[in-house]
Formats: structure tokens, sequence, C-alpha cells
């Protein structure tokens, strides 16, 4: 007591503890973060370290507290209470610049690109060396990040006119463009491919052997197996386990997988029985139906004329039967915008002839293909599928405007469309106050099932699912398939466009693979289906 | 902001939102009408006292002259008048802002129309009955305003060239034009002076028994109840809004955008149109070359301190008729330019980007852009 320590003497402490093994210091250390927000405790207590060479998994639920965890360190939003300390020292993070400053950079899980640039304009912005720009030295970094993530960018496309899975991919760019050592990915995979999952997951691998965190938020625990290295639960804004490395390689992953769900949904019984349950649904491949012959849905050698940085189409063929599953697999941006939106009547044709119960529609408007029978699940849910500021209730009738019972000589009958509205929410489980909440409150799964019951509440007889499971957790993902498998019982021909191979395994009658705006092939959906359709995205053209 | 929206997201999804969430809105709604309707004016006001002071006015009395000047001893019939065609344009701005489209050329569409009134109304005086002719004269006035936003309307809807630049231009057109019409066709022979034929007196719009107010705010009335019925209870508003929110969701749901583009410009032409009628047929019966009140100046701020609600907005218009006609009182009185005025229009919106940044970061919702605010306000109303 009474002496200090000589300085110098701090100094090789400080120093001898960076110097440490990895497992020593963590890299950043969330000790108690506590916040609150208007009547919920977002995150409570929790404490949780990250390491350099470690892949930390976070898991949760949607409202588990992960977002908000990851604001806190990535100095969007402060904490109530609690300390982060960063290679031992306590920091205070007090916005994104700050954080950015101490090496902590976060890739979201929306785009936070300027679409009216260029892909390369995006990187420059605000890396400031100096003032003036370097485009060749950034064309330079960019082709060297491009060649270790292993995607191929095209520096001068306009940022807006990508897929969101290509924005993605720059976004995990940008996030490394300034060397950071900590990296946050908020649900990386949820836009990639198998092949795509697989690149990203040997990248992490030569971002670990360079020293740097990764924090991997995700939803599905096939990931969190393969890929992490520690692994933290979320639940109820508090932390209820965590699984150190050691524990993690040592046991198989059935037993994993168990003890993950088991912590995500402890405490109650029905909820993890249910999720058993719904686990079983996706191992259970369709069984085989008889159809009708005669095609539902015909495109003969539609072509779409690309925009600015898209592929468009190109001579795609296809016949699909009444009631059948048609799954589209491939890399994002390859034309499945391109085709979804041509068939929905977005987007006009450039060649070719859309067949629709042997009816010519390539000419009709959006509308006229509506009152048909023809419905588009957008992948975009909040730029256009829903109005963020309109009621849940205005939301579910939005292409019913003006149409009876809702309208009656251009009037509007608030009292029907609450009917419909409340009965709706019902049927399809919406987590909202009513038929009067505003949209833009609801969470992401909410609003998806918004957008489903709309687009098959009203008498549909083909429906173009594109990316319908995208961003969402685990329960809502199986009430979403669960609905697309009832419809095509229903009689209901269905398109499903998705990156993620196991849900149209899962879901399909056939599956299709677009490669570069071109069909690739069919594949009849069984055992041997997911290595020919993995080879057909490779760009291999079937027999 | 992304991150704040995710965090929003997850709360929402949580079990306790559902109770936490009427009492936060509420307290959320009276604050956020505070600091977004009310706060810039307060602001502008006292900036503006600031600067009275710096110029060596005092301005209790200033903001005293403007008060007796514009509503005591009968004035507020001065105000009144100047409301009708303050309210018709700010009425006909709010359709086309509901639709996200920004229809800056409204005083090129006003004096145009005006131009066009003032020229025809003494030639059909004699022709026809008072109440026919004026009838007419709204009509083509409304017609005129109309056909000004053809162009930037259809360039907009087939080539989506951009409305502000286009509106702007047409502005400057019709600006001109109206006074080459002025000076050459429909100058006054009898005069040297720059200006239209006179109406007679007795021709132009009827007054209010027992007042001076002219019936032009009846019109303006009934216009912004009819725009009201038209934003709130049928298709065609819905769509508006729709469009307003984001073109690719209207593109989505099916709706005609290049068909909702130009028939909301015509619409808003139109009211501006008829604010010119009920200017030049209220007040004056000619039009001088000169003239030119910029009343599309004044409105644009009122309509978003109004949330863009047709009948919201009319006691900002109240309120602004007032100031102006004050205004030109106090400024007289302290010896400075009646544009005086203008600083506090100016400050006015200065102070509602400061609100509308401040407001953001309370995150309390609602803006001043199309579709939000009104949706909101019914929301809490129905809980």
């Amino acid at each position: 007591m009474g002496r200090r320590k000589p300085p110098h003497q701090a100094t090789r402490s400080t120093m001898a503890t960076t110097l440490e093994p990895q497992q020593q210091t963590a890299a950043v250390e969330l000790i108690g973060i506590t916040k609150s927000f208007p009547g919920v405790l977002a995150n409570d207590r929790i404490s949780l370290a990250v390491r350099r060479g470690e892949v930390h998994c976070l898991l949760g639920e949607n409202g588990a507290g992960k977002s908000t965890l990851m604001s806190i360190l990535s100095g969007m939003v402060r904490p109530d209470e609690g300390a982060i300390r960063i290679d031992g020292r306590e920091v205070e993070i007090s916005s994104p610049r700050r954080a950015l400053e101490l090496g902590i950079a976060m890739v979201y899980q929306h785009t936070t690109l300027v679409p009216t640039l260029t892909v390369l304009e995006n990187l420059m912005l605000g890396t400031g060396d100096g003032v003036r720009l370097n485009a060749r030295r950034s064309r330079e970094r960019l082709a060297e990040l491009a060649g270790a993530l292993g995607v191929d960018i095209d520096p001068g496309a306009t940022t807006g006119a990508l897929s969101l899975g290509q924005q993605q991919q720059i976004e995990i760019i940008k996030a490394l463009w300034r060397g950071s050592r900590v990296l946050i990915l908020d649900e990386p995979t949820s836009m990639l491919t198998p092949q795509g999952v697989e690149e990203l997951a040997k990248v992490l691998v030569r971002l670990k052997a360079q020293g740097l965190a990764v924090v991997f938020i995700t939803h599905k625990l096939h990931e969190t197996i393969a890929m992490g290295d520690r692994v933290s639960v979320l639940r109820g804004g508090r932390l209820v386990g965590a699984i150190e490395p050691e524990e993690l390689r040592a046991a198989g992953s059935e037993e994993l997988h168990e003890r993950i769900v088991n912590l995500m949904f402890r405490g109650d019984a029905d909820e993890a029985e249910e999720v058993a349950e719904l686990q079983e649904q996706v191992e259970g491949r369709r069984t085989r139906r008889s159809l009708p012959a005669d095609p539902q849905l015909e495109l003969d050698r539609v072509s779409v004329a690309p925009q600015p940085g898209e592929i468009g189409l190109h001579d795609v063929s296809l016949e699909i039967r009444p009631g059948e599953i048609f799954g589209i697999a491939g890399v994002d941006g390859n034309g499945q915008r391109e085709l979804a939106e041509v068939i929905a009547g977005q987007r006009p044709l450039a060649a070719g002839e859309i067949l629709f119960g042997g009816l010519s529609i390539g000419r009709l408007k959006v509308a006229q293909r509506e009152k048909l029978g023809l419905r588009y699940v957008t992948d975009d849910r909040l730029g256009e599928g829903t109005v963020s500021a309109l009621s849940v209730g205005l939301n579910l009738v939005l292409k019913q405007i003006g149409h009876p019972p809702f309208w009656q000589r251009g009037r509007i009958r608030h009292g029907e469309i609450e009917a419909t509205g409340r009965r709706l929410i019902d049927e399809y489980e919406i987590k909202a106050g009513g038929p009067g909440t505003r949209i833009g409150t609801l969470s992401g799964g909410n609003t998806q099932k918004v957008v489903l019951a709309r687009e098959l509440s009203f008498d549909p007889k083909l429906a173009v699912y594109n990316k319908p499971t995208y961003g969402l957790d685990i329960k809502t993902t199986q009430a979403v398939r669960e609905r697309i498998r009832l419809q095509a019982e229903e009689g209901v021909t269905s398109v499903v466009i998705s990156t993620d191979l196991e849900e149209l395994l899962d879901l399909c009658d056939r599956i299709a693979v677009l490669s570069r705006g071109r069909l690739t092939g069919v594949v009849e959906n069984g055992p041997a289906a997911a290595g020919q359709v993995a080879e057909l995205m490779v760009g291999r053209i079937a027999a | 902001m992304t991150e704040t929206t995710t965090a929003a997201a997850e709360i929402q999804s949580s079990p306790t939102a559902a109770l936490a969430e009427p009492r936060a809105r509420q307290l959320g709604v009276g604050a956020d009408f505070l600091l977004r309707s009310v706060l810039p004016l307060v602001l502008a006001v006292g900036t503006g006292a600031i600067v009275l002071v710096a110029i060596g006015v005092d301005p209790i009395q200033y903001y005293k002259d403007i008060y007796s000047g514009g509503i005591q001893f009968g004035a507020w019939q001065d105000s009144v008048m100047r409301m009708a065609p303050l309210l018709l344009m700010a009425v006909g701005l709010i359709v086309v802002f509901r639709a996200g489209i920004w229809n800056l050329g409204m005083d090129g569409q006003f004096l145009f129309a005006g131009a066009i009134v003032s020229g025809t109304a003494p030639l059909l005086e004699h022709h026809l009955p008072n109440t026919l002719n004026l009838i007419v004269m709204f009509l083509l006035a409304g017609a005129v305003g109309a056909a000004w936003t053809i162009v930037p309307a259809v360039l907009k809807a087939r080539y989506e060239l951009n409305e502000i630049i286009t509106t702007l231009m047409m502005t400057f057109i019709g600006i001109n034009l109206a006074q080459v019409l002025v000076k050459g066709p429909f100058q006054d022979p009898t005069t040297t002076t720059p200006q239209t034929r006179t109406l007679d007196f007795r021709a132009l719009l009827p007054s209010i028994p027992g007042t001076r107010i002219h019936v032009g705010i009846f019109v303006a009335a009934f216009a912004a109840l009819l725009v009201w019925f038209l934003m709130s209870r049928t298709s065609f508003g819905l769509r508006l809004q729709v469009l307003g929110a984001s073109v690719r969701a209207a593109r989505h749901m099916g709706l005609d955008v290049p068909r909702l583009i130009i028939g909301s410009f015509l619409i808003s032409g139109l009211f501006v149109g008829l604010a010119a009628a009920a200017e030049i047929l209220g007040i004056w019966g000619y039009q001088r070359a000169d003239y030119n009140p910029a009343f599309g100046l004044w409105v644009v701020p009122l309509v978003f301190l109004a949330r863009l609600h047709p009948i919201g907005v009319v006691p900002y218009v109240f309120l602004l008729a007032a100031v102006s006609i004050g205004g030109d009182y106090a400024a007289q009185n302290a010896n400075l330019t009646p544009r005086f005025t203008l600083l506090l229009v100016g400050l006015t919106l200065l102070y509602m980007a400061l609100s509308e940044w401040l407001a953001r970061r309370r995150e309390l919702g609602g803006s001043y852009l199309p579709g939000v605010a009104a949706r909101r306000r019914r929301a809490v109303a129905r809980a």
C-alpha cells in the first residue's frame, strides 16, 4: 500500500499482456452491458469476450438482443450500464467513427452503400487518406480483397443496380478495407449460396489466421457448428449459455445441435418440442405427387434486357405444371429478380413469350396479371412489398385498391378493411396490435407474413416467391414454408426462387438453375438432386 | 441509422412491446406536434426579433404592428381575403407533395393563369352575365394552371425526368410569358402603364354581406374539404400515397404510375390556377406586367408545417395571411421593405429543417415527408 509502481514497470506489464497468447487477452470484452428501451430490457447484464483468431457465434431468436448488443459495440447505441474493454483497456465507444478507429467494423444485414455511386466510389468513400482519392490504389485493394473473398465484382458497376447478395459482398470488402481487427458479421450467409457459404468459411479461416476476431450473428445452427469456434446464446436480452472452443471441437454435431436448441428455447418445453418437430420437417423430403400434364405457366425463349449492373435473362424456356412447386436455384444476381419481375409484369419482355394457362400474358400490365390470379411475393419486402407508413390493414389490401368490397364507387370502406385485416392477422399468426398498427413497426418476420397474406388470400392461381425466407428466424421460416406447401396442396402453382439450396430441396418438385441469366438445367428433386444442382450452379450444363 | 431500425424491430417483436407501445406513442405525438409544427415558428419569431434589434428596430413594436395591421380594426378581413389564394395553392401543393412529386412551378402557373384571366375577363364582361363570367373565368384559370404542368408531368411520367428542374424552368417561362401577354395582346389601350384592361368592380367576386371579404374564401374552403376527402377517403388518394411512399412499391402493387403522376400534376395545377382566379377576380380586376406576389414561396413551408394535411393547413394559412398583411404595415412603420416578412418565412423553413433533425434524434417518428404523418395520427387516434 502507498507506494506506486514506477511508470516503466506498468508499461512493461501492459506490453507483456498484449504479447501473451491469444487465449489470454480478449480483443473485445463486454462487461455487464445493460440497455433498455421504452418498455423493453434489450440487454440485461451481458458479459462476453471476443478473442483474436476466433469466430465467435452469437445466436438467438429475433428479439433476443443480438442487434442491440452489436449496435453498442459498433458505437451506434450507448449502453445504460457496463464497460467495454479493447485489448484490456477500457474504452468508450461514443460513435461509429470511434468504433472504426478502435478497429471494429460491422457488416449489416441491410446495405449501407450509396446506391447511386459505383462500387469503387463506395469503397473510396471515407477511406480518408488525404483529400485526393487514389482510384488506382483503391482498384488494386479491391482486386486483392475480392480475390481473398473469391468473389467477382465489377468496380465500375452502379451499386444500387447490383443484387442484394453482391451488395453484401461489397460490404464485407468495405469492412476489411481499413484493416479492422474486429469484424462483426450480421447474418452474412443469409444471401449466399452453399458454395458462397463455403467460400465465406474459407475466408473466415484466413481472417482468423491473420489474428482477426470475428463476431458471427446467425440463425442457422449448422453454420454455427461448421464455422464457429465459440458460441454465445442470447435469449430475452440475457446471455443464457456459452460453448467453449474445446467443447465445440470435442462434441459431435448432433449433440451440439440439441444443446444449442435447448439453450435458445430453454424454459419453454413446448417451444423446444415444436422446434424439434420443425427441424424434423426440414429433414423430411417431399414425396412425389402426380400432377396434371398441361403447363400452367410456360416461358418460351424469354429474354429481358439487363439494367445497369444486371445480367438480364437470355432465352429462358420453362414449363411449370398446375400445383407444382418449381424451384429456381442459383447464386444471387444471376437473373433471379429479372425472372420474377418479368413473370409479374414489372419489367418488359425483350423477346419471347409468356403463357399463363395457355393465355399469352407477355404484354399485360401488373394489375391485369394480378386479376388473372398471378401473384408475386417480392424479395424486397420493405422497399417494394409494403408501405411502411400505412397500417397493416391497408397493406393487406394494397393490391385491391379501388375494388369492392374494400372500395365502393371509389370510396374507402374502413369496416371491410378492418374485418379482413383482423381475419388475416389471425389466420397468418401475424404479431401486430391490430389492423390499425403501422406496418413499419413490425419485425421482418411479421412483415413477411403480411406480404404472404396479401398475395395468397385473394384467390391466387400462381405465386412467384422471391427469396421468401430471407432474413427470417427458424420459426418464421418454417411457417412460411408451411404456407407455401399448403398453397401448393390447394392447387396454387408456385415458383420459389431461393439462394438457399436446402430450402429448395425441402420444398420443390423440380429445381432449375439460373446461371449468368441462362437456365443451365432442370433437376427432379430426389436424393441425387443436391449434387446435380450444385454442379449446375458452378456452370456445367446438364446433359 | 440501419442499426437503430434493426434494434427497434427487435424490440417490437418481443412480447412486452405490445404493452409499451401506446404509451410511448402518445407521448411522442404531443412532443412531435410541439417540436415540428410549433417550435420552428417560435424560433423564427425569436430570431427575427434579434435581427430587428440588430438593425435598430424595436421588435416588440414591430410584432405589435403586425398584429394591429393584420388582425385589428377590420384588418382581419384583408387577411381572410389573402387566405383564399394561399389556401387554394396550399391545397394544390398538398396533392402533389403527397404523391412524392415536387411541383415547384406554382408561381409560373399562378401568373400565367392570372394573365389569361385578367386578359379575357374584361373582354367577356359585356357579353356574359357576371356570375357566368366569373364561373367561366375560374374554370379557365384552373384549365390554364393545369395545362402549365403538362410538360413537366409528361416528361416525368414517360422519361423519369426530374420534375424539380422542369417545373422551375416552366416557372421562368410562365412568368415571362405572362409579362409578354400583359404588355402585348392584353395591354389596356387607354393607358401607357403595362397592365391589362380593368374589370369593372361590379363584375368582381361579390362580397360576403356585411364584410369586404369576397367569396373566394368559400371556393378555397370547399377545395380544402374536397382534397381532404380525396386524400383520405378515396382510392385515388391512397394510390397517390403509395406512389409518394415508393415508386417501386406503386409499380409492384400494379398502379398505373405514369397516369398517377400526370393526374396529380394536373390537379395541383388546377388549384394553383384557381388561386390566381380568386386573387385577380377578388382583389385586383387587372394584372400589371410586374405583378408577382410569389405566393408559392410562402406556401411551401406551411404545407409541411401542417404535415400535408389539407384541413390542418388552414390555421397556418391564416397566420401567414395575417403576418403578410400586417407585415406590410409594420414594415412601413419601421421604415423597412415589406419583403422583411419573407425573412420570417425563410427562417421558419430553416428551423423546420432543424426540428426535423431534432425529432429524428428523439425518434419521434413521423416526418414532414409525404404519407408518414397523417397515417400516424390516425393510428394513434384509433388506439
